[in-house]
């Protein structure tokens, strides 16, 4: 049998029909559900007298409206938000399918809830009407974000119609400086690629400075597959994978888990597996870096200016010089003069409970600067919890942080967390785009730590220069 | 869903590079729960001040090209988000057919489920079609799905690719729900095998 990637192995594993050109029926294990993308679909299922062909394995959550506000028990304010909401309440209700509504504990964002329930396994196929759904490929799974119409279609088919993708290896060497995270290797790797230059691809995430992260560390990488343009993201399960999985509430148990375990050992790509393209990073090499543009590739270390934009060519030189503009940003500027007006740390690239303790370390004892307005947002009720009994949030308040409910909150500013006009904000989520945090917001995507940093002296900072 | 055969119309040129899903539809305008009536904030922050008034020099708000039917545009086209309210604004606008060097894959997906085609040339055809759609709405382009064939307004023919299956289903206007059922013995049979070979999922 000839040598199979990762990729080829998880592929391999769930096609339901094959037709002659390649067209795919394949099969998935997990949809998750969030309000934004999924009422269209239910209504979908509705006019054509169809169900959910697999409730059980159908997991639904409200994250993008919900107000992280401790008042949100009152219920939403904006009445097309509340509105989006209560749908998925019926929705969830009506065809039967696991639901964790916007006051339970559990609730959160979605791509942080599935892993922390163990909905999230190694070898399984996990899609949700949500690009980020590339985090789930942390565990080896695969995993990737689809429209409304994929919605309907795995609601009522349990399948997705796929044509399979290239295989792509990024190879992050050695060890990490310290000051570096996974949030500067996924930013640096999109730096190096662009971002549609993972276009056509799933990539697996392998080298020494992966194995090394946690388990929240490689969702960070993965859920920035996107951001590079890949279908998904993929590391390979290991101990540090089962030792996070174990015990979680959907996991399998006993003789099931055994079993579970023996397949889950074969998830790795075989000596000899052929990629189509291979991207080598070398781990010492990635420093803190920060975006100063409005797309994740435009990324440079924290010890950088911000670029002329004849430094680019083709189309990009256009597409700087408009960036620059709607940044408010001279060419030549020393990154770490840049002032912020906003912190925000959370998403589900970085609002998981070992970014809180990153957050954590550099805040301890100390206050942000005056007239900065700062907010940690969980990722989910229970990291909220976690994060308490460590003292956490005690340490935030006393430095001055907003500490708010579970929620997607200002990575994407559906709810009421959004930038005003040219407010500047370093951010811990995963997109710079124009507007993304509001109306002419400006979005400076860094890690918690540099986040932290920021909060404190007013300015985009290189954190390994906090003592 | 619509069929896609024929279309000839006016092209408007957007050579921007990275156009993200967050650009053609902002997420104020996610909160509907229709896939109707979008087309009114396609492109809503570019195309419009804040007090409601057109930005004079947008694209779609030149005379020439308030009727497009064909957007021409920049590299990575769709980025980002995987809302399918960007090919729902789209379409609802009345764009039809989009022309890039590369789309991001959800949206490009979303594109095929709405009726609308997406093409994928190299730099120098898309070149080629840009400086066509810059000549305003007498140049009218036509893109024929049939032959797979763009004809620019000066008649130059370039030829382009589509996969099969999805050439298909967008001539036939074929609900893909209804073909995948069509082949629930197989899903069956897999569900089957599955309970045995990995029951835990």
């Amino acid at each position: 049998m000839s040598p199979k990637t990762l990729y080829d192995k998880i592929w391999d594993a769930h096609v339901a029909h094959e037709a002659e050109d390649g067209t795919t029926l394949l099969y998935i294990d997990r949809h998750l559900v969030h309000e934004v993308t999924s009422a269209q679909a239910f209504e979908g299922l509705r006019m054509t007298n169809r169900t959910v062909r697999a409730p059980d394995k159908t997991i639904a959550v409200p994250d993008h409206n919900v107000p992280t506000t401790p008042d949100r028990v009152n219920g939403i304010e904006n009445e097309e938000g509340r509105i989006q909401v209560a749908a998925l309440d019926t929705n969830a209700k009506e065809f039967g399918i696991h639901y964790y509504p916007m006051n339970d504990i559990r609730q959160g964002i979605v791509h942080i809830v599935g892993p922390e329930q163990g909905w999230t396994l190694p070898g399984m196929t996990v899609v949700c009407g949500d690009s980020h759904t590339a985090t789930h490929g942390a565990f080896g799974a695969l995993a990737h974000g689809i429209g409304t119409s994929e919605v309907e279609h795995v609601l009522a088919t349990q399948t997705l119609i796929q044509k399979k993708s290239k295989n792509m290896k990024v190879e992050i060497t050695g060890k990490l400086q310290p000051g570096v995270t996974a949030k500067d290797i996924t930013l640096a790797v999109i730096g190096e690629t662009g971002t549609a230059g993972g276009t056509g691809y799933v990539i697996e995430y392998c080298g020494e400075a992966i194995r090394d992260l946690s388990m929240e560390g490689r969702m960070t990488v993965c859920n920035m597959a996107i951001e590079g343009g890949a279908r998904a993201g993929l590391i390979a399960p290991d101990e540090t994978t089962f030792k996070y999985v174990n015990g979680r509430a959907h996991a399998p148990k006993g003789a099931q888990w055994e079993a579970a375990m023996d397949w889950w050992k074969t998830l790795y790509t075989d000596e000899g597996a052929e990629f189509d393209l291979v991207v080598t990073l070398k781990g010492e090499d990635i420093q803190p870096v920060v975006t100063w543009g409005t797309s994740p590739e435009d990324v440079l270390p924290i010890t950088a200016k911000v670029p002329f934009p004849e430094d680019f060519t083709g189309g990009k030189v256009d597409a700087v010089k408009r960036a620059l503009d709607y940044m408010g940003l001279e060419s030549g500027t020393n990154l770490t003069d840049i002032e912020i007006d906003t912190v925000f740390i959370g998403s589900c690239t970085n609002g998981r409970i070992e970014d809180l303790r990153a957050v954590a370390d550099v805040v301890k004892g100390k206050k942000i600067k005056d007239g900065m307005r700062a907010m940690i947002v969980p990722g989910s009720g229970l990291v909220r919890a976690q994060a308490e009994e460590e003292g956490l949030g005690d340490i935030f308040v006393e430095a001055g942080f907003e500490w708010r409910l579970a929620g997607c909150s200002m990575c994407l500013a559906m709810n009421p967390d959004q930038l005003s006009e040219n407010e500047r904000c370093a951010s811990t989520s995963n997109r710079n785009f124009e507007g993304r945090q509001g109306y002419k917001g400006r979005t400076h995507l860094v890690s918690p730590a540099m986040a932290a940093a920021a909060a404190l002296t007013g300015k985009l900072t290189d954190v390994r220069d906090l003592t | 869903m619509d069929k896609f055969e024929k279309l000839q119309g006016i092209a408007a040129p957007m050579p921007l590079v990275n156009i993200d899903t967050d650009m053609i539809i902002p997420k104020v305008h996610l909160k509907s729960i229709k896939r109707t009536g979008f087309g009114k904030n396609l492109f809503d922050e570019m195309r419009f001040n804040r007090d409601g008034t057109e930005i004079a020099d947008f694209v779609l708000n030149k005379p020439q090209y308030r009727d497009a039917d064909i957007l021409v545009a920049g590299d990575n086209f769709g980025c980002g988000s995987s809302r399918e309210h960007a090919p729902w604004a789209i379409a609802d606008f009345g764009i039809k057919c989009v022309i890039s060097t590369s789309f991001a894959d959800i949206f490009f997906n979303n594109c095929f489920k709405n009726g609308i085609l997406p093409i994928v040339l190299p730099q120098e055809q898309v070149d080629i079609l840009m400086a066509d759609a810059e000549k305003g709405a007498n140049a009218r382009m036509t893109v024929d799905l049939v032959t797979q064939e763009i004809t620019t307004s000066d008649g130059d023919v370039i030829k382009f690719d589509v996969d099969a299956f999805k050439k298909h289903c967008l001539l036939e206007g074929l609900d893909d729900i209804g073909l995948t059922m069509e082949k629930a013995a197989s899903i069956d049979t897999f569900e089957e095998k599955a309970a045995q070979s990995r029951p835990w999922v």
